[in-house]
């Protein structure tokens, strides 16, 4: 530790920070614009200068200059000021003077900074250079002649992404940051590089031109389009969800955001359910509420309980899962699924289903097995996460199955599970680096579990964490990766066939009478058998509402209060930031409403009721996060010799399209058409 | 020449080949990036030989990248930050004009007047219609004692004038070869212009 005085105010940091960290430390801000605590330190655009006593007589750039003990250090004397205004001068001579036209006004740095560093006039009279303005592609909208050349975007690619392709090009007056040979951002973290640059050269391109920052609402939320729980912030005005942006969470999401959560945003204006659909005489016309709930109780009381069932899909929040489990309890019928992917696997202990390791305990780990998933895909986020691990140094990672490249160098082990099976009886190499790896984990990609031997393999990967000693009272290795945001909050309270009940495959093909697919439409639409009647309740018109018989429109998770438990099994809770559009309603209140009106009512009338109910029933909804120890190896139920030799395929062909919502996304389809122009082609 | 197109491929060829090799070579492993000029100058030098146009297209880049195991950005960067590396076609002979302080007090706009008068080329980076000649305005070639300077290719011509420069230049579009490298103007390396000043042969000296 290093002790020093900054203004006056004395702080202790650890050796090897820089000037810049100790001055947050104390809390003083400093003004910078390239340097950033999750990137390493460029140190080019001079702003954050100090003066530091003992030193040759001239400002230091805080960010890379080392603390020592006893420094001390002036950010507010005239030397200071003095540079930082030469060195903002200097950024203008080339900055264009756009900004009532530029996307980032109101939220830039080098405006910020210009109020309190900038001249009220330039004394440049000669021509600015202007750079032409490249396509990156349908997410990034570039215009480079504002760049200030901080480097951010280029490192955040080359270092977070594990995707380099930005750069720096050319040299001095002629730079350009620039991906040189033109192309479409490959990342799946591309639109971070927007909230990195500090000034307006990379903005959003679906989101040009549509708001100012000052005119938004904000709203915490919780990302649901994988099953990360990514922490965000929705931005609406008026009736409209304009952008979401991340928020900080260092023990999930850090600072970013996944591209297709972040931009999926405008498939939540388009296909919408807004009003309770009938199908009458093989076609849907428009109902009411009170029409749609006669037909769906009509239906409901000629059949019999145990031929009713409902599958809950990948968006669900935990209390409409919780309330439409409890009607269906009422109505008599333990035919209740929560894996529409058609999983069958030991839920019976929560470590079974939850990526115990944490994500932040990635970076603890220091050997990787991936069984049949593609991080890169299913969660960009905590893909990141390995690859900072994997940066760290001292790390190995092994691939069994085929997902495409990830963005650290994997060992591909085999495709099936046949590598599996090397694995356990050591004779594969790769079983000497788990065998002498400290902290292994295993990943075990949810794709996998809805296969066939979905429950062997899950138990086989369990096995093998047992084998190589991952389940220890201080390190779980075990994981499984979730896609679906509903998923562990569906196990956790149950939405699981009960007593003598039907899971999603027993429960398709005229397997119930009547089947309440709560925002399911995943599943094999076609498998449900003809003379069931489906009860649609969900925000999009997309599989699930083209066969229903009865269409419920409920809220997407902008437009409710909602509560979801992430892949690691964190709790957490979204506010909503508008109203459901039209005759929407969120979806619990349409589950309670129902429920009165079958004769069952649910004996909760608030959300606050629900949720203390929820809590109560399963406690996990009431505590705080904690990570599981590994100690207890009870394995899954599950033959883990019982393999297929199939190859494990990963879950996604395309990463931008995987639900109701980034199917209507333009944006989505745009990415689409510009990554694999085979695979639009093929969807129109 | 200019009217090169982007070829879709490239490969090192037998002469290339060995060097490639013998440049990786210099660097412990995992540190085969520190081979890129080199790999860039081979691969530059191989296309001025086999197209008669030294010029990196971007399928050498990429091969180039490849071969170094890194990103074609990392390349793209630095093809591009150094001037000595040709992003686009240039013709047979590359004239690069020093128009620095030294070499411009010395009359180097004479010599890019000359070079424009004797190619045909009308501007800074533009090369002649026959595509023999491309024109390059550089800066301090670091030859200042001998200004103004003229590079042509690989070689340093000083000492110059317009008469000279011309002659230079029509010789070379004449299909003459290259004449060695130095002053035009007769004097030895950087022996005084006018003859020599000092070590003159003793006279008057001492009894
Ligand atoms: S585009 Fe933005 S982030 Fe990238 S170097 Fe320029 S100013 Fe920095
Ligand atoms: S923040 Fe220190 S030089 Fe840019
Ligand atoms: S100024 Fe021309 S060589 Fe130095």
């Amino acid at each position: 530790m290093a002790k020093l005085t900054i203004d006056g105010i004395e702080v202790e940091v650890p050796n090897g920070s820089s000037v810049i960290q100790a001055a947050e430390a104390a809390g003083i801000e400093i003004p910078r614009f390239c340097y950033h605590e999750r990137l390493s330190v460029a140190g080019n655009c001079r702003m954050c200068l100090v003066e530091i006593e003992k030193m040759p007589p001239k400002p230091v750039a805080s960010c890379g200059m080392p603390v020592a003990d006893g420094m001390v250090v002036h950010t507010d004397t005239e030397m200071v000021r003095k540079g930082r205004r030469g060195v903002m001068e200097f950024l203008l001579i080339n900055h264009p003077l756009d900004c009532p036209i530029c996307d980032q006004g109101g939220e830039c740095d080098l405006q910020d900074e210009a109020v309190s560093y900038g001249r009220d006039a330039s004394r440049y009279a000669e021509q600015k250079r202007a750079v032409s303005q490249p396509d990156w592609g349908p997410l990034v909208k570039t215009t480079m002649t504002r760049c200030i050349h901080c480097t951010r975007c280029v490192r955040f690619t080359t270092e977070v992404a594990g995707v380099a392709e930005i750069g720096g090009t050319y040299r001095g007056e002629n730079t350009q940051i620039s991906t040189y040979v033109e192309k479409a951002l490959s990342s799946e973290l591309s639109g971070n590089i927007i909230d990195l640059c500090p000034v307006g050269a990379l903005t959003s391109k679906p989101y040009a031109f549509t708001a100012r920052p000052w005119e938004l609402r904000k709203t915490d939320s919780v990302d649901v389009l994988d099953a990360l729980g990514t922490n965000i912030r929705v931005d609406a005005r008026g009736a409209e969800v304009l952008r979401i942006l991340p928020r900080l969470n260092d023990e999930v999401n850090e600072e970013w955001l996944g591209d297709k959560s972040r931009f999926a945003v405008d498939g939540l204006k388009r296909r919408r359910l807004d009003r309770p659909w009938l199908r009458e005489n093989g076609k849907l016309r428009a109902a009411s509420w009170e029409e749609a709930f006669a037909a769906i109780a009509s239906r409901i009381k000629a059949a019999a309980p145990e031929k009713i069932g409902a599958i809950a899909g990948d968006l669900c929040d935990a209390e409409s899962m919780l309330a439409l489990k409890e009607c269906l309890t009422a109505l008599g019928s333990a035919n209740l699924d929560c894996r529409q992917d058609g999983a069958v696997f030991d839920a019976s202990r929560r470590a079974f289903y939850l990526f115990n390791t944490t994500i932040a305990g990635i970076e603890e780990a220091d050997a990787l097995l991936i069984i049949g998933g593609n991080p890169r895909h299913e969660a960009p986020v905590l893909n990141a996460r390995i690859r900072k691990r994997w940066l760290a140094g001292g790390f190995a990672a092994g691939l069994v199955g085929e997902a495409g490249e990830l963005t650290y160098p994997v060992e591909r082990l085999g495709a099936g599970p046949e590598a599996l099976r090397a694995l356990a009886d050591g004779t594969h190499p790769f079983a000497e680096v788990l065998k002498a790896a400290q902290r292994p984990m295993i990943i075990l990609g949810a794709a996998a579990l809805a296969r066939p031997d979905g429950a062997a393999l899950h138990a086989a990967a369990w096995k093998l964490a047992a084998q190589y000693n991952a389940l220890r009272a201080d390190w779980h290795g075990f994981n499984v990766l979730h896609h679906a945001a509903a998923r562990v909050g569906g196990l956790d309270l149950g939405f699981l066939p009960g007593a003598g009940g039907k899971s999603t495959t027993a429960m398709l093909n005229g397997g119930v009478d009547v089947l309440w697919l709560l925002g399911a439409d995943e599943l094999d639409i076609k498998a449900i058998g003809a003379n069931t009647f489906v009860i649609y309740q969900g925000h999009h018109g997309d599989a699930g509402a083209a066969r229903a018989d009865v269409i419920l429109p409920g809220a997407a998770y902008t437009e409710k209060h909602g509560t979801y438990v992430n892949t690691e099994g964190r709790v957490q809770q979204g506010f909503a930031a508008v109203l459901p559009p039209g005759d929407a309603r969120e979806d619990w209140t349409i589950i309670r409403a129902l429920s009165a009106y079958l004769g069952h009512a649910l004996p909760y009338d608030t959300l606050e009721q629900l949720r203390t109910h929820l809590a109560a029933s399963y406690p996990v909804f009431g505590q705080p996060f904690a990570r599981l120890a590994g100690n207890d190896a009870t394995a899954p139920a599950g033959d883990g010799a019982a393999l297929a030799a199939a190859p494990l395929k990963p879950v996604y062909a395309n990463y931008y399209q995987t639900d109701v919502i980034s199917r209507a996304s333009p944006t989505m389809a745009a990415c689409v058409a510009a990554h694999s122009p085979a695979q639009a082609e093929a969807a129109e | 020449m200019n009217t090169q197109p982007e070829p879709q491929s490239f490969a090192f060829d037998e002469i290339a080949e060995p060097l490639v090799a013998a440049a990786i070579g210099k660097y412990p492993a995992g540190k085969q990036m520190s081979a890129v000029k080199t790999l860039l100058d081979i691969a530059q030098r191989q296309m001025g030989r086999t197209t008669g146009s030294a010029w990196l297209p971007r399928a050498a880049m990429d091969s180039v990248a490849k071969r170094l195991g890194v990103p074609p950005i990392r390349v793209y960067e630095i093809a591009t930050f150094y001037t000595m590396f040709n992003t686009k076609p240039v013709g047979k002979y590359h004239l690069q004009v020093c128009t620095t302080t030294p070499c411009w007090l010395r009359g180097s706009d004479d010599i890019v007047a000359a070079c424009k008068h004797a190619t045909g080329i009308e501007h800074f980076g533009a090369s002649s219609a026959d595509g023999v000649f491309t024109l390059t305005e550089v800066e301090c070639l670091g030859a200042c004692v001998n200004a103004p300077i003229l590079q042509v290719n690989d070689d340093y011509y000083e000492d110059l004038d317009a008469a000279r420069t011309e002659a230079l230049l029509q010789d070379l579009k004449a299909g003459k070869p290259q004449p060695p490298a130095g002053s035009l103007g007769g004097r030895a390396s950087s022996a005084p212009a006018s003859g020599q000043t000092t070590l003159l042969p003793a006279s008057g000296s001492a009894e």
